[in-house]
């Protein structure tokens, strides 16, 4: 059945989740897109920031998005640190493109079954006034668990965009994987400015978890879920894109509504990578990347 | 030279006692020690995964019956030993698990692990030793294998896929006037599919139109497109098969969007979890779903209430469900027929065993339980609840009887429908 009003809110439930997967596919595209750093472990970070926002919601009660905002400070220093221990390890030595993924991928069953023997296996979920609750908009439904997600999705990857493109230390990332030598002639340490970069990804992470846990449950393992899925997100808006990442998610998003709505859900994922799949064909540095 | 002699005389009969001793212990002693060793019960288990939640709650249950069976005196007179390992939720562990159960770890008996999808993997290996194989909640598992000596305790009944949903329907065509139109949905994973594929067969008896009927990638993070679908399609009825992670965003979205419908549920797990209730809290009401257990009177069994009273107090840190009604008792049954088969036949012989098995009815804390042919529940007590009354944020509200009332059987009903559902 095809209707106008399912059309819309086809259009508006993918945008809405759309905005969410651009919340974990943005630390992923600063980086594989400006670190070239192939981070498997990313949708496991986006799981510990949401174990983190249940801790926070259940024993002080604060709102889930708020906790996300008190993490991601914390997260960042976190993503600081990874990325120097990554640096010594594997990048120094020049090993990283092998040893670097196999460590990324160790990083993502230790972090799971450190999460499985301190939280256990049981699903966990939050609870905040809006979940459960919906705006109508004439015949557009707008259900608050996956309004808040996006609202606070695209206000966050609008603010690393402008930070990326306005400070200095934003440019510097984008810079570090085009011309390094470039960038310490500017008086900027490479190694600094990318343990900068790790720090916001993983900052993202902390965010993106705290949506995850408004939208439904969480146990450790989930975050398998989404790696197929951001990496794609990353490729088809073109590496190094930040904007490319969010329209690539809307699209995504609403791509999947549409087939879910009107063909039935099983063919979502199929449809999705599809377009990934033409896309790259036809354009293969992605449709925001650099040539 | 003499008193040599003699004393040559007398080692070598001393030598000769000595050997004598050595041959009679090496004889005799295998025997005297054997019946010192324990039995050793082997499986796989979902202790990491996603099905682990339920995984590590059926292996607190069956620490439990091993316990209180080894403080017994253990089965034919030796003590319970488990030897287990974590399947992590993956189908493709689980025939290795136990062909090392079998052939290395040599253990005298094996149940499965938890679900449909780990118990599969496991049946060939476990026929080809002809051992007998109690199941822990498959659905249809041996409609492929026909395995004589598999025994599956969930309560699906003798034909699972269509027993499964056949409450659901039976009540749903009692109503006045009665429902012409259903949608159906189930998860892309082996359970649920099965679970719908019986509705369908259901739906179909029942004169009912399907208006509706596609299945979901398992994990999917939105479910209102969904949702919002089948609110199209103008379904009076919806049965879903679904995994806990999307019953509970089908749950949201069906309150989010305002789904209306005569009835809602049927195959959802995850609305059996303490944790999820809680957090669904009356966005629950009066959807009808299958249940195993839940703490209304009829229900009452010998033994399940002192059961739960030990599951509760042990599942406590471990954060696993806390209160297990879902599953927990049906893991200590299970063993419970084990044990009682092996104790009646005097033996580990599985050839007796099986027969016994099929024989007889088992006393367990889940009530009597005797098998069909097939293995499958001799007479199909998959119940459908109705939740009512749920009030928000409570878990404790669950382990008092009138939160979820039983619909069916008619042998254990604890109240009437409320129709429609919304």
């Amino acid at each position: 059945m095809f209707t106008g009003e399912l059309l819309m809110n086809a259009i508006v439930s993918g945008l809405l989740i759309g905005g969410f997967y651009a919340a974990v596919a943005l630390g992923l595209s600063i980086t594989f897109g400006y670190l070239e750093i192939v981070n498997i472990a990313h949708p496991t970070f986006v799981i510990f920031g949401s174990y983190v926002t249940y801790i926070i919601n259940l024993h002080l009660g604060f709102d889930p998005v708020l906790a996300g905002l008190m993490t991601a400070p914390v997260f960042f220093l976190l993503g600081m640190f990874l990325y120097r221990f990554y640096y010594v390890s594997f990048e120094r030595a020049g090993q990283e493109p092998l040893n670097g993924l196999a460590f990324f991928f160790g990083l993502m069953f230790t972090v799971e079954v450190l999460l499985i023997l301190v939280y256990g296996v049981d699903y966990r979920l939050v609870s905040a006034p809006y979940i459960g609750q919906t705006w109508h908009l004439g015949f557009v439904d707008f259900p608050l668990r996956m309004t808040v997600p996006f609202v606070v999705a695209t206000t966050m990857t609008l603010a690393v965009y402008l930070f990326l493109s306005k400070t200095f230390v934003g440019r510097a990332i984008k810079a570090v994987s085009q011309d390094r030598l470039a960038l310490q002639l500017m008086g900027a340490d490479p190694v600094r400015i990318k343990q900068y970069a790790m720090g916001i990804a993983i900052a993202t992470a902390a965010m993106a978890g705290s949506l995850l846990i408004i939208i439904g449950p969480v146990e450790p393992s989930v975050g398998r879920l989404y790696i197929g899925r951001v990496f794609a997100i990353v490729v088809l808006g073109g590496m190094g894109s930040v904007g490319g990442t969010l329209i690539a998610a809307l699209l995504i998003g609403v791509v999947e509504s549409f087939v879910a709505t009107f063909y039935g859900p099983s063919w979502a994922p199929a449809v999705s990578f599809g377009l990934l799949f033409v896309t790259l064909a036809l354009r293969p540095q992605g449709m925001f990347g650099r040539a | 030279m003499f008193r040599n002699i003699v004393i040559k005389r007398r080692m070598l009969a001393l030598g000769g006692m000595v050997a004598a001793a050595l041959f009679l212990t090496q004889t005799l002693m295998p025997t005297t020690a054997r019946a010192a060793e324990p039995i050793k019960i082997g499986f796989s288990m979902a202790l990491t995964g996603a099905l682990a939640g339920a995984g590590k709650a059926a292996l607190i249950a069956m620490e439990i019956w091993r316990e209180d069976v080894n403080k017994q005196g253990g089965l034919l007179g030796r003590q319970i030993e488990f030897v287990y390992y974590d399947d992590a939720t993956s189908p493709s562990k689980v025939p290795g698990i136990y062909t090392k159960l079998l052939n290395i770890d040599k253990v005298d008996l094996v149940v499965s692990s938890y679900g449909t999808n780990e118990i599969s993997p496991a049946m060939p290996i476990v026929m080809r030793k002809g051992l007998v194989f109690m199941a822990l909640f498959g659905l249809a598992v041996n409609d492929r294998f026909k395995y004589d000596r598999y025994f599956q305790i969930m309560p699906a009944g003798p034909v699972p896929k269509v027993d499964w949903s056949r409450g659901f329907f039976e009540l749903a065509m009692a109503q006045s006037p009665a429902p012409k139109s259903i949608a159906l949905l189930a998860e892309d994973a082996e359970f649920a599919r099965n679970a719908v594929s019986g509705a369908r067969i259901n739906a179909k008896k029942s004169g009912l139109k399907i208006v509706y009927d596609k299945t979901f990638p398992f994990g999917s993070s939105d479910l209102t497109p969904v949702i919002r679908a089948i609110k199209a399609s103008g379904a009076e009825l919806i049965y879903i098969g679904s995994y806990p992670h999307g019953s509970v965003g089908l749950v949201k979205a069906a309150n989010e969007l305002g789904l209306k419908a005569k009835m809602f549920g049927g195959g959802m797990v995850g609305l059996q979890f303490a944790s999820i209730q809680k957090n669904l809290g009356p966005m629950l009401n009066n959807i009808v779903n299958y249940d195993f257990w839940v703490p209304e009177p009829t229900l009452k069994f010998e033994g399940v209430e002192a059961f739960l009273t030990k599951y509760q107090a042990a599942a406590k840190g471990k954060k696993v469900d806390p209160l297990g009604h879902y599953l927990p008792p049906y893991a200590y049954a299970y063993l419970q027929i084990l044990g009682q088969a092996v104790t009646a036949v005097g033996s580990l012989d599985q050839k007796a065993i099986a027969a016994h098995i099929h024989a007889n009815t088992f006393k367990t804390v889940v009530g009597p339980v005797s098998f069909a042919e097939n293995g499958e529940w001799a007479k199909t007590r998959t119940l459908q609840v109705q939740f009512r009354d749920v009030a928000p944020n409570n878990m404790e509200q669950f382990n008092h009887a009138g939160k979820r009332i039983v619909l069916y059987p008619k042998s254990v009903k604890s109240g009437d429908i409320v129709y429609p559902y919304k």
